[in-house]
């Protein structure tokens, strides 16, 4: 009746630890991480790729989760917002610039801006508030209106800068 | 929205890719950046019962420029054709093209090729494909064919890939050294698909009269579109405003866009008119200055 | 009065968890041996249902349950409990929880699957099989009006819900009187909240305990609780409803009950598991509530020096297919329109109409957005008509600082009368000129002109009945430690109550805020009140906060006093403790304090109350009304429609502020869905009641790239209401975005003579406008 649904052992690291698993072929990588390793941080908001709230990092570049499938994490690293902050004591420099900024309201979409903008200021740590909207631009925010997340953003990045 | 079941492969070359496309034939997909199929699949708009994931064929994450091509291979994502100096240097067009492309979370995982072959005429590759007069190269039991942009695209997201056939490489002609181009999209949001788009090229005499124009266009029906009769009319011309307002008609009568939510059919041809005008001017200027910047 | 955390802009205590993912939201509620439900919705507007059958369903791998209507208990069966009634509101219809034979808009839920996982759910829930007979469906609100219109409910034989008439004055006598009449038409259009979560619930019956615990991303945890309680005949202190972190309300969330709320606590208790009902973002688009259609007709009698006489306002509303909210929207949006002017005459009347599409219940603004949006219209066609400029027919029209309190001549949405208390209006409008740079405008507007380019200034003022009642409570409450908890009944959804009720708290007992801990809508740690909703959770429950805080350091004082046999008049709260002022050496700890307060043996003075804790409510009279102006210079491109906003500025005054960083936040994020309701957002539905808009790709809310930047000043007029002096705040920036937009865009092309009574506009209506006025560039109508 219905079509066959085919499973496989993966092995896939996530923020530095490595996980074995078995998996629906169809399993979204999103709830992958939400569900089978409990990191519930990465948000789902429209599983269409559209939002950004799913975005984590694979190789260090963000990608939005809901549209890979676990499988295709297999040998791969991954990384999620709870592995941004370097202990329980202190928050990566992005995260401080957030706090100070009010960049977060709700805090839904939160994560997967983090994500998104760790890898940008990798990238271009000295960015024009023009180039950071656009690498924004693929993140909804519903509450901000995006105004202080552009602070934080400049924020990160002097503070990513000055080498704090 | 969860995907409906279907049974997985990860093949590694890309004979074992056909070998399980002639298998499964219209049971099957292509998986690639997936950022076009997974939201279908998730919408349970598509449901293959067979899914072929081709991000482990290694042998095709390339590009390179070879016998006056730019050649990209299938797993060559958005993101790496954005940041390859050779096309900033070869192909710009192209690179511009690539930056409208979604966002960079899409652009890291999206190919080039996977967005030719997903054919949605309001993408902005298939237009550049068109534009270059490139083609797409398959594999398939019988073998290795080259399919001309004309002959690749049917209609609305329709191509003629056959069921077991696997596209492994985009190849776009390289424009002539020193042509002028642009690209020009209007979007309703940064981003998002165009509702029309225009790319030029633009090759100069030196008294600034267009020797050659090429105008390919987006979101204007269910294939990309060269308009013949208005590159026709350009030749040898100055960009006066009189030739321009030609074209510009020309344009309008060379397509057949339909009207959906975000624009209407009226709006689609009048606004490809004008965004014509506004991509062969800035093409010009670019061709003025040797086609740098 | 040097406040040392009040008026502070302070970090939010919220973030650190919120920053490193480790927010609880509804769907990150894991429970052992949970089941996931999933649901069969109508794909028709309207239709019957002849038969359903769920057997292939109930086959499929991993199902445990398969749910119609017939399968409901009795007392779920019936039509979910209506709530605000109104007397005009004759036919007070509500939705089901399972549809009962009929389906009367696209979505309605048909049938519940529960699975081992969403996956299988969604799966067996396509192999449930529903024979509909489709039947004519109505759309439009207007239409549904005509004789022999297709009948929502017809057992009622009408679609109008409710007919209301609210009068000031003598409208004709106005319009006998004036110099100048016109009459205008105007239609705002349906759009959504959208916020970045949908909705969900968890729920978990415990056998032992006989206690129902219920995670629900709700608004109106406490009302959730006790609807639920009574619906299944347990006793309120049977259930528990907790609104963890919910990521985004707007609005739709406070609304009760989604046939989800009711269904999947009934389903853990019936299956002896967890059940998890998670909505997914195609279902949310015709799932939940929608607002903000709308179609005024408007009547204005005006002077010629530019004054007004009297508004007649017949006016439709678009209830959708049930009306289980009443009538808050439509009057809210009739009793916002006057504004900050004085209308002497004013005929607000309305109907409430059914039509074949999701309810509509409140979305930020609440009908606010159409009252303004129609005022703002009308002042500026007044301006137009003769030849004033329309700064100054607004400031001709202006009630006066020295007028307050103003009564409007209304009754409000709380049933209390329409009075505004405070404000300061001019000073508001000369605030935005002078931040928008006003009196430059003309000079700047021409040289754009000169360059060929389109820029228009758009302005608008509102004023917003916020901090409804009835009540909310809070209770204070000191640890040994000399930590303090607050917690009070309503729910958070990225207000920042947990820092600003903590900054409340901290002021009045000296602690540190981050020392404050805030718990919000839980029942089990407080179980009275009514929900975050109509921008009232900081005056309302912030000042109960303040009260019971203030109850907690009157009862510290005289505890402490006890303790360093001092009086109370020579003692000080600051720093955590309780000190002798002059005297620092002599304090006890608060935490000290309280322990004292709560000895294990001894005795305690007649009549106190153990611990040092306090709780109390606070019952508004009526609304306390800020107010505020925005303006924005909008540059078109008439070839092609597409709009860039060049600035934004705002003029806010909500009172006393308690933190102005989460203020200004509230406010940009109001203006960037302000304007996606003004230009880019748009639920199309065809004519058969289809939902075409159901996903991202269609409904377009604003990236980045779309909101500018947007610049802030604040004026303070406290409210003399409540003892804190605050207003509220939620809603402000979104409800004079569209009509501003528009004005913006008509500037822009002044001497075209276009007016624009539609919204949202988009760059293909645009574009034909301008084509239509004949701007130069903007093409041919020709199709």
């Amino acid at each position: 009746m219905l079509p066959e649904s085919s499973r496989h052992r993966i092995r896939v690291t996530v923020n530095g630890q490595v996980y074995e698993r078995e998996v629906e072929a169809r399993l979204l990588l999103s709830d992958f991480l939400r569900y089978e390793l409990g990191l519930t941080g990465t948000h789902v908001g429209c599983e269409h790729g559209v939002c950004g709230a799913c975005t984590v990092q694979l190789d260090g570049q963000p990608v939005r989760s809901c549209l890979m499938f676990a499988v295709q994490a297999d040998g791969r690293e991954i990384r999620t917002v709870e592995g941004l902050a370097p202990d329980e004591e202190r928050l990566h420099p992005i995260q401080e610039a957030f706090w100070e900024a009010h960049g977060l309201q709700c805090g839904f979409c939160t994560p997967g801006f983090l994500m998104t903008v760790e890898a940008f200021l990798r990238e271009n740590p000295d960015p024009t508030d023009e180039e950071i909207r656009e690498a924004i631009s693929g993140n909804l925010c519903r509450c901000t209106g995006y105004v202080n997340i552009i602070k934080a953003v400049r924020l990160a990045a002097e503070k990513l800068r000055a080498g704090r | 929205m969860k995907p409906p079941r279907f049974r997985y492969f990860a093949p590694t070359s890309v004979d074992e890719a056909v070998e399980l496309l002639s298998t499964h034939a219209d049971a099957a997909k292509v998986l690639a950046g997936g950022q076009s199929l997974v939201p279908m699949l998730n919408l349970r708009l598509a449901r293959p019962e067979v899914l072929v994931d081709i991000n482990r064929i290694e042998s095709l994450s390339y590009l390179r420029v070879e016998d006056g091509h730019l050649a990209v291979g299938a797993l060559a994502r958005h993101r790496m054709v954005e940041k390859a100096p050779e096309v900033a240097a070869r192909v710009p067009v192209l690179q511009e093209a690539v930056r409208h492309v979604g966002h960079v979370q899409i652009r890291n995982r999206g190919t080039v090729t996977g967005s030719i072959v997903h054919a949605d005429p309001s993408a902005e590759m298939p237009a550049v494909l068109a534009l270059l007069d490139g083609s797409v190269r398959v594999v398939g039991p019988s073998g290795t064919r080259d399919i001309p942009w004309q002959e690749l695209f049917l209609t609305y997201f329709t191509t003629t890939l056959g069921p077991d056939e696997l596209a492994v490489e985009t190849r776009f002609p390289l424009p002539p050294a020193g042509a002028g181009w642009s690209f020009m999209e209007v979007a309703r949001r940064h981003g998002d698909f165009a509702l029309v788009a225009v790319a030029a090229l633009v090759t100069a005499d030196e008294t600034g009269r267009v020797k050659e124009a090429r105008l390919s266009l987006a979101g204007v029906g269910g294939t990309p579109v060269r308009p013949e009769r208005a590159e026709a009319l350009l030749a040898g011309q100055a960009l006066e405003d009189d030739v321009l307002a030609a074209v510009a008609d020309a344009v309008r009568e060379a397509i057949e866009p339909e009207s959906d939510i975000h624009a209407s059919a009226e709006y689609r041809r009048h606004v490809a008119g004008v965004l014509a005008g506004r991509a062969l001017r800035a093409a010009m200027e670019r061709a003025r200055r040797g086609g740098e910047g | 009065m040097a406040t040392r955390y009040f008026g502070q802009p302070i970090k939010r205590n919220e973030d650190p968890r919120l920053l490193r993912g480790r927010g609880l939201y509804v769907d990150d509620v894991q429970l052992p041996g949970m089941l996931h439900m999933a649901l069969v919705r109508s794909p028709y507007a309207r239709a019957r249902i002849r038969r359903i059958d769920t057997s292939k369903a109930l086959a499929a791998p991993g199902v445990v349950a398969v749910i119609t209507h017939a399968d409901l208990p009795a007392n779920l069966q019936g039509p979910l409990p209506p709530l605000i009634p109104h007397p005009t509101l004759k036919h007070h219809k509500t939705q089901f929880a399972l549809a009962p034979g009929q389906v009367r808009h696209a979505g309605e839920a048909v049938a519940a699957v529960v699975a081992e996982s969403r996956y299988a759910a969604e799966d067996a829930a396509e192999l449930v099989e529903v024979e509909y007979e489709p039947l004519p469906a109505v759309v439009d609100m207007e239409k549904a009006l005509e004789p022999g219109s297709p009948l929502v409910h017809e057992d009622i034989g009408t679609n109008v819900a409710a007919h209301y008439t609210q009068v000031v004055g003598d409208v004709e006598k106005a319009f006998a009187e004036a110099d100048l009449v016109f009459e205008e038409v105007f239609r705002p259009d349906r759009g959504q909240a959208q916020p970045m979560e949908t909705r969900g619930v968890v729920a978990v019956y415990d056998r032992n305990l006989e206690t129902l615990t219920i995670w629900d991303s709700t608004q109106a945890p406490i009302r959730i609780r006790s609807g639920l309680a009574e619906l299944y005949g347990m006793r309120a202190n049977q259930v528990r409803v907790i609104a963890p972190n919910v990521g985004g309300g707007f609005g739709p969330k406070i609304m009760m009950f989604y046939p989800e709320e009711v269904l999947v606590p009934w389903l853990a208790m019936k299956l002896g598991r967890p059940v998890k009902y998670i909505e997914d973002r195609r279902e949310h688009f015709f799932a939940t509530n929608q607002e903000r259609d709308q179609v005024h007709r408007v009547q204005v009698a005006v002077r010629k020096d530019g004054t007004i006489l009297g508004i007649k306002d017949v006016f439709l509303y678009d209830t959708g297919a049930y009306i289980p909210y009443g009538l808050i929207i439509p009057i809210v949006a009739s009793c916002t329109l006057p504004g900050p002017y004085k209308i002497p005459n004013y005929h607000a009347e309305f109907k409430a109409v059914f039509t074949n599409k999701t309810i509509c219940s409140p979305y930020r603004g609440a009908g606010r957005p159409h009252g303004v949006f129609v005022m703002e219209r009308i002042i500026n066609r007044i301006a137009e008509e003769l030849g004033i400029d329309r700064v100054e027919v607004r400031r001709r029209n202006l009630i006066q600082p020295d007028e307050f309190p103003y009564d409007v001549g209304l009754i409000y949405q709380d049933n209390a009368p329409l009075r505004y208390d405070s404000g300061n209006y001019p000073g508001l409008l000369d605030k935005l000129l002078k931040l928008i740079e006003y009196d430059q405008w003309p000079a700047r507007k021409e040289q754009y002109r000169k360059e060929g380019r389109y820029v228009g200034l758009g302005l608008a003022l509102y004023v917003e009945g916020t901090g409804v009642g009835p009540y909310e409570g809070a209770r204070v409450h000191v640890e040994p430690s000399g930590k303090v908890w607050v917690a009070t009944g309503v729910g958070t959804q990225g207000q920042s109550h947990q820092t600003t009720f903590a900054q409340i708290v901290a002021e009045e007992l000296g602690v540190r805020v981050e020392d404050v801990e805030v718990v919000t809508g839980d029942t089990g740690a407080f179980h009275w009140g009514t929900g975050t909703f109509a921008s009232r959770a900081a005056v309302v429950a912030g000042n109960a906060v303040a009260l019971a805080a203030r109850d907690v350091k009157a009862k510290a004082l005289e505890v402490a006093a006890n303790l360093l046999e001092a009086s109370v008049e020579d003692l000080e709260l600051a720093d955590g403790q309780v000190r002798v002022k002059g005297a620092p050496q002599r304090a006890v700890s608060l935490g000290q304090v309280a322990v004292a307060a709560n000895p294990l043996r001894g005795t305690i003075p007649p009549g106190q109350e153990p611990g040092l804790e306090a709780a109390r409510y606070f019952n508004p009279p009526q609304s306390a009304f800020s107010a505020g102006g925005h303006a924005a210079i909008i540059e078109v491109d008439p070839a092609t429609g597409m709009i860039k906003i060049l600035k934004y500025a705002v003029v806010h005054d909500c009172g006393r502020l308690i933190n102005p960083m989460v203020v200004e936040g509230q406010i940009h994020g109001g203006v960037a869905q302000g304007i996606g309701g003004s230009f880019y957002e748009r639920l199309v539905f065809d004519e058969n009641g289809q939902l075409l808009t159901t996903t991202f790709m269609d409904f377009l809310i604003p990236t980045a790239m779309e909101v500018p930047d947007i610049v802030i000043d604040h004026q303070e007029t406290p409210s003399p209401l409540n003892p804190l002096g605050v207003k509220g705040a939620g809603e402000a920036g979104v409800i004079p975005v569209p009509a501003l937009f528009v004005d913006a865009i008509e500037d822009a092309f002044s001497g075209y003579g276009l007016r624009f009574r539609e919204v949202p506009l988009d760059p293909n209506r645009l574009r034909q406008a301008l084509a239509e006025a004949g701007v130069p560039g903007a093409g041919s109508t020709a199709a």
